[in-house]
């Protein structure tokens, strides 16, 4: 009878040092990863990163027009996927929330949300880069506000579906048109969940790169021409860090550095705010 | 008299037609609105329609040359235009079961950590710790591994793995040839890492809604922690638990830059985990740009295609089990 009870007690004893132990690994992993980042990428960070061009290899420089596309591509495609997204996931809750349309849509969407970015890439290949015949910062947007939409659409619907119906009714009952009810009640009261959702879209883009092999493309040189190939800071990463070239590589690290600052303190901000609206 | 009658008509006239002119354009502002939202749900239809539709016509051209042999030929030759996705599916596969066998018990025992172990006031920051593992950009992870985490198991954990496993007749085969550094093991390992998050945010969660009193139930006949976990809280989250690893082979399935940089690019299948190899993702990442010939960029086209298919069936497997599990709570 003791012993059992002593197995059972040992027993719980591993299993529960086994999961502090999972804990403090995933732990290590993002001490690891973000110790490398600033360990590598500070050592590269100076005024030049910001204020001069891409290198040729060998010569001196920086990430000024990688980084200026990065925030144009970005910028962009949160521009292009914002709206819609917010106003499909409108119609999601304030429309057809009972719809079979909105089951189908959200469905679709969520798949869309953890779709593999790489076929945005070759989406926007086919449809944008092929027809148009050259690659183009345009088309890096496209793709990237395929991505931002999903997020978006989820948020939304979200936060209105939270918004209380009492609201609704009150502006109703004054004689308010149903979309004024719904952009001046529901879009206030859903405010802060609603840019937590843009923010969460911008930090998810913001990163990637796969989407912009085809689309975007790369330049080497300075250029703000929406219509030509484009440089961005995950494709410079990606073709600095596989080159033989020492300088090269050690930007690459200081690129990746401010990547992830940035997405790093996106998402926080995000989390705050979302956090903040929680009694 | 007659004046003001007049008057008071016409302005009343006058007020009636402004009213019904207001109301009219309200009421086109109101169905305009209708028609913009619901061209926006639909846009998110045509966007999956048109990803769909775009990768079977660009894939056309491959799938008519090869037909079937495409999914089970294993050479990839650009040069005589001979393609088979045998290696970069068979890579594909056997990174994501890697990295699902390791994360999955981890990203279950984290969560167990975080529900049943932890105290209260650190629940919250070692929950957003794990999770910003899920926020950091795969290039980062890519850029990682290459430089960091390849060379580290080159010298330790890969030799240990081949002088261990070396003389056991199956397992030598899983762990043939030199240690490279970069290969198929090294890949399936971040990918680990990189699902990690999704498995235990998701699985956190869902023991969260596991009922207290249940729990509580359990511990009053004198169960330990570990008993609880096994016997009420998993059999009671195991929709969301199914759910929550599913979405994570999605995303590990369509995984592209990490597994760029350290898998070796190599078309081959081959038995040794410590071997290069390719994934899907990786195949089109890296050769899609240079692609020569429509033959050549049709064949990477209908590798996006299977992708995008398995993850698909991935992806609203995983949905499906989370919808159940949030139709039983509500």
């Amino acid at each position: 009878m003791t012993s059992r009870y002593a197995a059972r007690r040992r027993r719980n004893r591993i299993m529960m040092g086994l999961s502090l132990a999972a804990t403090l690994m995933g732990l290590a992993w993002l001490v690891v990863i973000l110790a490398v980042l600033l360990w590598e990428g500070l050592s590269g960070l100076s005024l030049a990163v910001f204020t001069e061009m891409t290198p040729p290899p060998g010569g001196t420089g920086g990430l000024l027009n990688p980084i200026v596309g990065s925030l144009m591509l970005t910028i962009l495609a949160v521009l292009i996927g914002t709206p819609i997204g917010i106003l499909a996931g409108t119609y999601m809750a304030e429309y057809g929330r009972y719809d079979k349309l909105t089951s189908v849509v959200r469905f679709i969407n969520d798949i869309l949300l953890s779709a593999p970015s790489i076929v945005v890439g070759l989406f926007i290949y086919e449809v944008m880069v092929a027809p148009m015949g050259h690659f183009s910062g345009l088309a890096g947007a496209v793709a990237l506000a395929v991505i931002v939409i999903p997020v978006v659409v989820r948020t939304t619907e979200d936060m209105l579906i939270l918004v209380p119906n009492e609201l609704r009714e009150a502006a109703a009952a004054l004689g308010t048109p149903r979309a004024f009810v719904i952009t001046t009640v529901c879009y206030r009261a859903a405010k802060a969940g609603m840019i937590t959702g843009v923010l969460l879209a911008t930090a998810r883009i913001s990163g990637e790169t796969a989407p912009l092999l085809f689309t975007a493309l790369s330049n080497q040189f300075w250029s703000s021409n929406l219509n030509a190939p484009m440089a961005s800071l995950p494709m410079v990463i990606f073709q600095f860090a596989l080159s033989p070239y020492k300088d090269w590589q050690m930007l690459a690290w200081t690129g990746a550095l401010i990547i992830t600052f940035t997405v790093l303190s996106l998402s926080i901000i995000a989390r705050a705010l979302a956090a903040s609206r929680k009694p | 008299m007659v004046d003001v009658a007049l008057q008071s008509d016409l302005v009343e006239a006058y007020g009636v037609a402004a009213r019904a002119k207001a109301f009219n354009r309200l009421r086109g502002i109101d169905v305009f609105f209708v028609v913009l939202i619901r061209a926006a749900a639909l846009a998110v239809l045509v966007i999956l329609g048109g990803v769909i539709i775009s990768l079977i016509d660009g894939s056309l051209p491959a799938l008519r040359a090869f037909g079937f042999n495409f999914l089970v030929g294993e050479r990839w030759n650009p040069v005589t235009d001979r393609f088979g996705a045998l290696a970069p599916i068979y890579g594909t596969l056997v990174t994501s079961f890697i990295a699902m066998l390791i994360a999955v018990p981890v990203g279950l025992l984290i969560a167990v950590f975080l529900t049943e172990l932890c105290p209260m006031w650190l629940r919250r920051p070692i929950g957003i710790a794990i999770e910003l593992l899920a926020g950091i950009p795969s290039i980062i992870y890519g850029i990682w591994g290459l430089f960091v985490f390849a060379p580290f198991l080159q010298e330790t954990l890969q030799p240990s793995l081949i002088a261990v496993f070396g003389n056991i007749p199956v397992l030598s085969a899983l762990f043939a040839g030199p240690p490279y550094g970069i290969g198929i093991l090294t890949a399936g390992l971040i990918l680990a890492i990189m699902v990690l998050p999704f498995v235990t945010s998701i699985s956190r969660d869902v023991f969260d809604a596991v009922p207290t009193v249940l729990k509580e139930a359990a511990y009053g006949i004198g169960c330990t922690t570990w008993e609880v976990v096994r016997s009420v809280v998993l059999p009671y989250a195991r929709l969301g638990v199914i759910g929550g690893v599913m979405l994570g082979l999605g995303r590990a399935l369509g995984e592209t830059m990490a597994v760029t940089f350290v898998i070796g690019n190599a078309h081959r299948v081959s038995s040794s985990l410590l071997a290069p190899g390719t994934t899907i993702s990786a195949t089109i990442a890296n050769e899609f740009t240079e692609a020569v010939g429509d033959l050549y960029s049709s064949s990477l086209i209908a590798l996006g295609l299977i992708l995008f298919v398995i993850t698909f069936i991935v992806l609203a497997i995983a949905r499906y089990m989370l919808l159940r599990l949030e139709r039983r709570i509500a």
